[in-house]
C-alpha cells in the first residue's frame, strides 16, 4: 500500500506573525518557514505504519513554487521515499487542491492520504474533506488515533464532546489532530540521504485542474487588542473586584 | 435577496447553542433563514429550532442513516436540500469543521472559515494565522456562500420565534464505507465549557490529576464549566476535551478564570472574546497578564482555597 501526505510551507510557528502596514498581506520577509506542524504529524504516522509493515512507500505531495522542495526535502529527511512537487506560481484555494490531490490519487492509487487537519497560516482546514468528498471515499478528520486492521481502519477523532470513534474502509482520507503522535527528530545523515532520494516535479497545468477561486481576500488588519487590565493585591480584592462588575 | 440555509447541529437529544449563533450570523447577512434538521427522532430538536427568532421554516429529514452525524452522509443530504439557497451555514465547531468543507466541495465552491464578522451579504471578516491577523474576504458574485460561523463572535440569537417545520423524506442514501463506533464523553454535569457564562480553567501548574480538583470544586462553586491549557492536557491531567486554545475550543465566556496558565499564544487565541479574563499566576512574567482584565500575582495553592471561603 502507497500513502500519500501532504506537506504545507508555512510561516514557522514560533513565529509571531505581523500584519503589514499597507494592509496587503503579512510579513514573511525573512521569516523562517517550515513544515506545517499538523503535517509533520501526518508523515511521523505514515512513516509508522510503513515501518510496522503495513506500507510499501510513503509519498510526500506539496503544492506550491519551487521554495516547497525545502520541506519536502524535509519530509524525505525524516523518511519518505520519494516527493512529488506540484508546481504552481500561484497559491492554491482549498478546492483547487482538494482537484490536484485528486489527480495524483488517480496516478498513483495511494490506499491512505493523511493531511494536517488544518494550515497554521490560512487556519482553513477544507482541504481533506474536500477530497473525500470529491474522491468520493470516507474522511476521518482531527484523528488522535488510527489503528488499521486489514482493509479498513479504526479512527479515533477528537471532538468537541469527547472521543468519537469511526471505521473507515480504505482508501480514506485522514485529517490528524496534534495529539496522534511526535513526530521525530531529523538527524543529519538523513538530511544528507534526503538529497538523493527522488523528487518529482509535475506542473500544474499538466494535470488538468480546474482553478476554483471564488473567494477573495481584500485586506489584513491586526486583531483588536484588549486594553490593559489591573493587578490586585488578594484574594479578597479579586472577589470584591468581580462583585463590582456584577460577575459573581 | 440571500436565501440563508443553516445546518443544525444537535446530539440526538438537543440542538446545540451553536446553531442560534449560526442565526445570529444570518440575522447579519439578511434574507430567509431556514435551518435544516438531519438526524432520526429529532422532532422535538426540530421544534427547539422552529423557536428561534427570525426563523422562516425549519426543514427536518429523519433517517436511520443520519442518526450519527458522519459527513459523507450528512454532506449529501445537505447538498440536495441547499440546491436553491445563496448561502449554506454551519457553525465552526468540530462537527461544522468537518462537515461544511465536504459540502462545499460537492457544491463546487470554496469555504469561507470561520465568520467573525458581517461585511455584506457576500463579504465577511475571519481571522487567519491563529487570530494575529484578521481578513476580508469576498466570495465571488453568483457563487454559492458555503461558510462555517465562528461561535465565540456571535451571541445566540432568541428564542422567541414560531417557524413552521416541514418533514422531507431523504434523498440521499446511506454510504457503507465509513461506520460510526460511539463517543466517549467526560463532559458530567458541568455546565458546557463552549456555552458556559463562566470558565475556570487550569494548567501546567497545578501539577498533577489529583490537584485538578482544586478546579473543579471552584468550578462547581461558581456554577462555572471547566477548561485547560494544552499543556495541562498533555501533562494527563485532564481530558482532551477540555482544552482551550487554538487547537482546542474557542471560547467567549462572560468570565474567564485562568489559574496557573503562562498564556502562550496557542491559548489566548481560545479566550480573546472573553468578557472579562482573570488571571492567577506564581509568575509576575506570564504573558497571560499582558492580555488579563484582573491580574493576581499569588499561588494558586493558597489562592483557590482563599477564593473559596471568600466565595461561602
Amino acid at each position: 500500500m502507497k500513502i500519500l501526505v501532504g506537506i504545507k510551507r508555512v510561516v514557522d510557528y514560533n513565529v509571531r506573525v505581523r500584519v503589514l502596514s499597507d494592509g496587503s498581506g503579512v510579513d514573511t520577509d525573512g521569516v523562517k518557514m517550515s513544515v506545517n506542524p499538523f503535517d509533520e504529524i501526518a508523515l511521523e504516522e505514515a512513516l509508522r505504519i510503513r515501518e510496522a509493515g503495513n506500507a510499501d512507500e510513503v509519498i510526500v505531495v506539496s503544492v506550491g513554487g519551487d521554495e516547497c522542495q525545502q520541506q519536502l526535502r524535509t519530509g524525505l529527511a525524516m523518511g519518505a521515499d520519494r516527493a512529488i512537487q506540484i508546481q504552481t506560481p500561484e497559491p492554491l484555494q482549498p478546492l483547487s487542491l482538494a482537484r490536484a490531490f485528486l489527480k495524483l490519487i488517480e496516478r498513483e492509487q495511494p490506499g491512505l492520504v493523511i493531511l494536517g487537519k488544518q494550515a497554521i497560516d490560512d487556519d482553513n482546514s477544507q482541504t481533506a474533506q474536500m477530497l473525500a468528498a470529491l474522491w468520493d471515499r470516507p474522511q476521518a478528520t482531527f484523528a488522535s488515533k488510527m489503528v488499521l486492521d486489514g482493509n479498513s481502519v479504526s479512527v479515533t477523532r477528537e471532538v468537541d464532546a469527547g472521543l468519537e470513534s469511526i471505521e473507515v474502509d480504505l482508501p480514506a482520507v485522514i485529517s490528524v489532530d496534534l495529539r496522534m503522535n511526535e513526530p521525530r527528530f531529523v538527524k543529519l545523515p538523513d538530511i544528507m540521504k534526503a538529497k538523493r532520494k527522488p523528487l518529482d516535479v509535475i506542473p500544474l497545468d499538466e494535470l488538468g485542474v480546474a482553478i476554483e477561486g471564488n473567494i477573495k481576500v481584500s485586506h489584513y488588519a491586526p486583531p483588536p487588542q484588549r486594553d490593559k487590565g489591573i493587578m490586585v493585591e488578594d484574594a479578597a480584592q479579586l472577589v470584591q473586584e468581580l462583585k463590582n462588575r456584577g460577575l459573581i | 435577496m440571500s436565501t440563508i440555509l443553516i445546518i443544525a447541529e444537535h446530539d440526538g437529544n438537543e440542538l446545540n447553542i451553536s446553531t442560534a449563533k449560526c442565526v445570529s450570523c444570518a440575522q447579519a447577512i439578511g434574507g430567509n433563514i431556514d435551518i435544516a434538521v438531519l438526524g432520526n427522532g429529532i422532532d422535538a430538536i426540530a421544534a427547539e429550532a422552529a423557536a428561534i427568532e427570525s426563523v422562516n421554516k425549519v426543514i427536518a429529514v429523519n433517517a436511520d442513516h443520519l442518526e450519527a452525524p458522519l459527513a459523507a452522509n450528512w454532506a449529501a443530504e445537505a447538498v440536495a436540500l441547499s440546491a436553491d439557497y445563496s448561502h449554506v451555514l454551519g457553525p465552526s465547531t468540530t462537527f461544522g469543521r468537518d462537515l461544511m468543507p465536504r459540502i462545499a466541495a460537492l457544491a463546487g465552491v470554496n469555504q469561507v472559515s470561520d465568520i467573525m464578522e458581517v461585511n455584506g451579504p457576500t463579504s465577511f471578516k475571519r481571522p487567519i494565522y491563529a487570530g494575529n491577523a484578521i481578513v476580508d474576504v469576498d466570495t465571488a458574485d453568483g457563487s454559492k456562500v458555503v461558510a462555517t460561523v465562528r461561535n465565540a463572535s456571535w451571541k445566540a440569537a432568541a428564542g422567541s420565534g414560531g417557524a413552521s417545520v416541514e418533514q422531507r423524506p431523504a434523498s440521499s442514501s446511506a454510504v457503507a464505507h465509513t461506520r460510526y463506533v460511539g463517543l466517549e464523553s467526560e463532559g458530567g454535569e458541568r455546565p458546557d465549557l463552549q456555552s458556559a457564562a463562566k470558565v475556570v480553567s487550569g494548567g501546567r501548574a497545578l501539577g498533577s490529576e489529583e490537584n485538578f480538583e482544586l478546579i473543579y470544586n471552584l468550578a462547581d462553586k461558581l456554577g462555572a464549566g471547566v477548561g485547560a491549557s494544552r499543556a495541562a492536557v498533555d501533562a494527563g491531567y485532564c481530558p482532551n476535551d477540555m482544552q482551550v486554545g487554538q487547537t482546542g475550543k474557542i471560547i467567549s465566556p462572560d468570565l474567564y478564570l485562568a489559574f496557573g496558565i503562562s498564556g502562550a499564544i496557542q491559548h489566548v487565541t481560545g479566550i480573546k472574546d472573553a468578557g472579562t479574563i482573570v488571571a492567577i499566576n506564581k509568575d509576575t512574567e506570564a504573558p497571560i497578564f499582558e492580555i488579563a482584565d484582573i491580574g493576581l500575582a499569588g499561588d494558586l495553592f493558597s489562592v483557590i482555597p482563599e477564593l473559596e471561603s471568600l466565595l461561602g
